[in-house]
């Protein structure tokens, strides 16, 4: 019997969460806030849904209810992924070593 | 582009999100880490792009839309007062969460242009990802909405309660189950927005009775949220990137809530179930005795700190909302000046939100050298010669120690009371968040500065 697909991207899923958890471990606790900025800029990705909602159909009728859901989702997102990339930039910016 | 050739490069980006968190375990490291997130986000939309392959009128709309929002993006990000980050963070996290809503109504919509079937027969197993997806997101978008509220000071920052609040959260998460099941069976859209609806609800429910002081638990446990509802719905759009993300995002936000919540010796349940501080604040105010307490001005702090020769500084939340940072800053040169060795003590869970002692240091050019954890400088105090406790209350009182019948008992505090003496800035002797008598008001070696926290510290710049 062949293997569902659902059973690899639930695989990839479960060990995505393993990564994190060592990966989040090992994030210094002074960084904690830029870590909240830029996980809340990555999580935009779901952009990507958003795009594809956009342009679903035909392209004479592009703004029909999901296309329209579609189009308002990229704003949100497009806000999120500049926004959070470039606060935690300016964030970031900030962290400085001290002169000798 | 073809499905497997997007789907690697959908890994791919997975990998970069996964190296830009690695890149925040030292902060040499978080800028290029930074630069990791944005080349696989670009990498993302521009496969997507290129798998949807329509470039007519609908790609100049959609490259419109990512403009008109890249610009708000940006120009909040300029803008942004580093002490209003935690109400920033929660609006960003109500933003994904109704993104996530969006997609999965345009989804449920329009399921052929996801490869999920028709109207009316979509997929079972999409049904279900989809429906969890929105129901997480609207959560996360109405939770996020009453947190960046509280925190903006629109919205009270005490704790709303009511009788039954708990049993009527409880069935309402069971009628989203039940609600879910029912969509299985049906694919009736009305039972689909109404799982949309009762969530948004819930999502105002959970975070009604949290108070202002919990908010890093909040704000941490939202963003844990926004993440496992990308990852519903990168399960529904069969999309690695938003997967991958999704699990990151969300065993992120899990580990902070955890942190935050150790940080207060309290279990998880303890901070979402809420009213620490309503239940408490009677009990505080009841027991307050008259005790003798020493003050004095800056002149006194001045002369103490100059002729020290070590002083560790302890910031709290008190200290953003003064704005203190800058001064406190002129305050640590000038006392360097005088051969002074200084160093700023950071409690978990000091602030609105984790870290946000850090990044407000940092906005005021404080070296990331010299500010140390809880456990790195707690043994420091005993040593140093003056403790100045500027915006903090709960995280220095030794009744955590102490006194078992004390609300915050067994919460790490900062041994503030064990240096030779202690300057406490602070407005008046009322309590703190958790509306317990803080006893190191009243110790020998305790001298309060009733006084705005910004203005104590730039008349001691002015003495010194």
């Amino acid at each position: 019997m062949e293997i569902d697909p659902f059973i690899f991207r639930l695989s990839i899923f479960i060990l995505s969460i393993f990564v994190g958890y060592y990966v989040v471990w090992s994030v210094t606790p002074s960084l904690h806030t830029p870590l909240m900025s830029v996980t809340n800029a990555i999580s935009s990705v779901i952009i990507v849904g958003a795009i594809i909602a956009a342009l679903a159909g035909s392209s004479q009728n592009i703004f029909e209810t999901s296309n329209i859901f579609g189009f308002l989702a990229i704003l949100l997102a497009a806000v999120n992924i500049f926004g959070g990339f470039l606060v935690t930039q300016r964030m970031l910016q900030m962290y400085k070593k001290k002169k000798k | 582009m073809s499905a497997n050739l997007s789907a690697f490069f959908y890994l791919i980006s997975g990998i970069l999100f996964i190296l830009a968190l690695r890149g925040l375990s030292s902060p040499e490291t978080s800028r290029q880490g930074n630069y990791f997130g944005i080349a696989g986000m670009a990498i993302s939309i521009i496969v997507t792009f290129l798998s949807v392959g329509i470039f007519g009128s609908g790609f100049i709309y959609v490259l419109l839309f990512l403009v008109i929002g890249g610009s708000i993006g940006a120009f909040i990000a300029f803008k942004i007062p580093m002490t209003a980050m935690p109400e920033l963070v929660a609006g960003f996290h109500s933003l994904v969460g109704l993104a996530a809503v969006f997609v999965a109504i345009s989804a449920f919509l329009k399921p052929e242009a996801f490869d999920l079937g028709i109207v009316g027969d979509i997929k079972l197993a999409s049904l279900i990802e989809m429906s969890l997806g929105a129901a997480i997101g609207a959560i996360t978008f109405s939770g996020s909405i009453i947190a960046f509220l509280k925190l903006r000071g629109i919205m009270s920052g005490a704790p709303i309660t009511f009788k039954g609040q708990h049993i009527i959260n409880l069935f309402l998460g069971l009628a989203i189950i039940f609600l879910i099941y029912y969509l299985c069976l049906s694919q009736s859209s009305n039972i689909f927005w109404s799982i949309v609806l009762i969530s948004f609800i819930v999502g105002v429910l959970l975070i009604i009775p949290i108070g202002g002081a919990d908010m890093p638990v909040v704000i941490s446990m939202l963003n844990s949220y926004s993440g496992w509802a990308a990852a519903g719905i990168g399960f529904t759009l069969e999309n690695t990137a938003l997967i991958i993300t999704g699990a990151l995002v969300g065993s992120s936000g899990a580990i902070l809530s955890y942190i935050m919540c150790k940080g207060m010796n309290r279990s998880f349940f303890n901070v979402i179930l809420g009213g620490w501080g309503a239940a408490d604040q009677a009990l505080g105010k009841n027991n307050k005795e008259q005790k003798p307490v020493k003050s004095g001005n800056a002149d006194d702090a001045a002369f103490l700190m100059k002729n020290a020769s070590s002083v560790i500084i302890v910031p709290g939340y008190g200290m953003a909302v003064a704005q203190a940072q800058h001064a406190l800053r002129e305050m640590v040169d000038a006392l360097k000046k005088n051969g002074v060795k200084v160093s700023y003590a950071i409690h978990p869970v000091a602030g609105r939100m984790p870290g946000h002692m850090n990044v407000l240091l940092a906005e005021a050019n404080v070296p990331y050298d010299e500010v140390f954890e809880l456990e790195e400088i707690n043994n420091d105090f005993a040593n140093c010669d003056v403790a100045y406790v500027i915006g903090a209350n709960d995280v220095t009182n030794p009744v955590a120690k102490s006194d078992p019948q004390s609300p915050i008992y067994g919460m790490p505090v900062l041994d503030v009371e064990k240096s030779k003496s202690v300057l406490f800035v602070k407005r008046s002797l009322s309590p703190g968040y958790a509306g317990i008598d803080n006893d190191l008001f009243y110790r020998d070696n305790t001298l309060m500065l009733f006084a705005d926290a910004k203005k104590m510290t730039e008349e001691i710049v002015k003495s010194l």
